[in-house]
């Protein structure tokens, strides 16, 4: 009981028996200090941290939001051109074939009306032909009989005979027409 | 194993206590001399005195500064490390207002920000060697919680009106439990308060004087000192948890209160 008192008489700054949590002569200067911090922090945090982390998140959330529209934007345009480059690729393709067959029926054309041509050139080539060896024919007939009726008079003549030509002649072309 | 370790290192710490220990020297271990008040200009405490409790709740209101306004002074859409943190802590208490106390809840956020970031600021500078952790005081906690306390009745008559006592009155139950029921709900909801600051002061004391303890340990044992060092490291990792999970718990706490407070049907 003295102790205490003499304890209590030092002060708390001397190591006093007990708790200096129940030293009520320190609740005051507590109290004061712990009412400053306590406004002091609210008045940090209200007035200037929470509304700026806030804001932070808000925009943080916006521009998420943002970028993944852009990219569902982006993704969107690019099935697009895909399908477009799809669709250019099948139209050329289609265009392709019509221009070959389109080309093949020109050449086709081309072709058939060159071969009638050369078939008409050729036809006329041949009658052309087949009249020059009718002539040859003929002439060479002509000058079978010629000859014939020549030889005929010579072997008449050499036989001591006495030719003649309009009988010599009669009797080749009797034997021409065998 | 880690039982059986510990049994053999705390006969170790007697044995060697009493062999080892110098003739003359008392145990001179002091727990509570670090929770002393003490002026740092001299002279007595008075109300307005500038002490070593002014000093770490100045530097715990510094903290605060740092970590949410200066940290998150960027605005950076990519967060750096420390508006990553400041970022968290505002998801993290946010999130507890909203689920706890209801979405109209949420206007009470910002004075329950101040009560999480002040007690989890003061528990950790308190872990600082030598440092003096404002949170161990129950002149302190018992001036949040009283907050707390009053603030939630307040808020619960203004809100509610008499049926704000619908709270005491458990409807769910047989009629003629309903008195007896009343009474002690209105026992536990006067007790509120007390749990919640003693709880805080509470924990943080304690651990604190279990280091200053082994520390005491440590300085008598001579070449033992390192079972001693060994428990204080240990025990230090279990205060810097119980730093965090008292702030959480002293701060959900007030949101169960906030939400008895707004919606008071059982």
């Amino acid at each position: 009981m003295a102790s205490n008192t003499q304890d209590a008489a030092h002060g708390a700054a001397e190591s006093a028996p007990g708790m200096p949590q129940l030293d009520f002569s320190t609740f005051g200067n507590q109290i004061f200090w712990l009412a400053i911090a306590l406004v002091a922090i609210y008045l940090i945090l209200s007035r200037v941290a929470l509304p700026r982390i806030a804001a932070v998140l808000a925009e943080r959330q916006g521009t998420i939001t943002n970028d993944l529209a852009a990219a569902e934007d982006l993704k969107a345009k690019a099935v697009e051109a895909e399908d477009a480059y799809n669709k250019a690729l099948a139209d050329a393709r289609a265009e392709a074939q019509r221009i070959a067959a389109e080309t093949r029926a020109e050449i086709q054309v081309g072709l058939d009306e060159a071969i009638a041509k050369a078939d008409e050139q050729i036809a006329a080539k041949a009658a052309e032909s087949e009249k020059a060896i009718g002539e040859i024919k003929a002439g060479a007939l002509e000058s079978v009989k010629v000859v014939a009726a020549d030889t005929a008079e010579a072997l008449v003549t050499a036989l001591g005979g006495k030719a003649d030509a309009k009988a010599v002649a009669a009797a080749v072309a009797d034997r021409m027409k065998g | 194993m880690g039982k059986l370790f510990f049994y053999v290192a705390l006969a170790l710490v007697v044995v060697s206590g009493v062999l080892f220990a110098p003739e003359h020297a008392a145990l001179a271990i002091h727990p509570m001399d670090q929770f002393n008040v003490a002026s740092l200009t001299g002279g007595a405490v008075s109300t307005f005195a500038i002490t070593n409790v002014t000093l770490w709740l100045a530097l715990a209101v510094v903290c605060v500064f740092l970590l949410m306004v200066v940290g998150s002074s960027r605005r950076a859409i990519v967060p750096s490390r420390a508006q990553s943190i400041a970022e968290l802590t505002y998801g993290f208490i946010y999130k507890m207002v909203e689920d706890v106390a209801g979405k109209d809840g949420v206007k009470f956020f910002p004075y329950i920000m101040t009560l999480f970031m002040f007690i989890l600021m003061a528990n950790f500078l308190g872990l600082i060697p030598m440092s003096f952790t404002t949170t161990s005081h129950i002149a302190v906690t018992a001036i949040l919680a009283g907050l707390v306390f009053f603030t939630v009745t307040i808020v619960g008559f203004v809100k509610n009106g008499v049926g704000f006592l619908g709270l005491f009155w458990v409807s769910s139950a047989p009629l003629a439990l309903r008195p007896i029921l009343a009474i002690i709900e209105l026992i536990s909801y006067f007790v509120r308060p007390v749990s919640h600051s003693i709880r805080l002061a509470g924990n943080v004391m304690a651990g604190h004087a279990v280091l200053k303890v082994f520390a005491g340990f440590a300085g008598a044992l001579g070449l033992f000192s390192f079972l001693p060092i060994f428990a204080i490291t240990a025990v230090y990792a279990l205060e810097v948890l119980v730093a965090f999970i008292q702030a959480y718990v002293f701060t959900i706490l007030t949101c169960v209160y906030l939400k008895d407070a707004l919606h008071p049907s059982h």
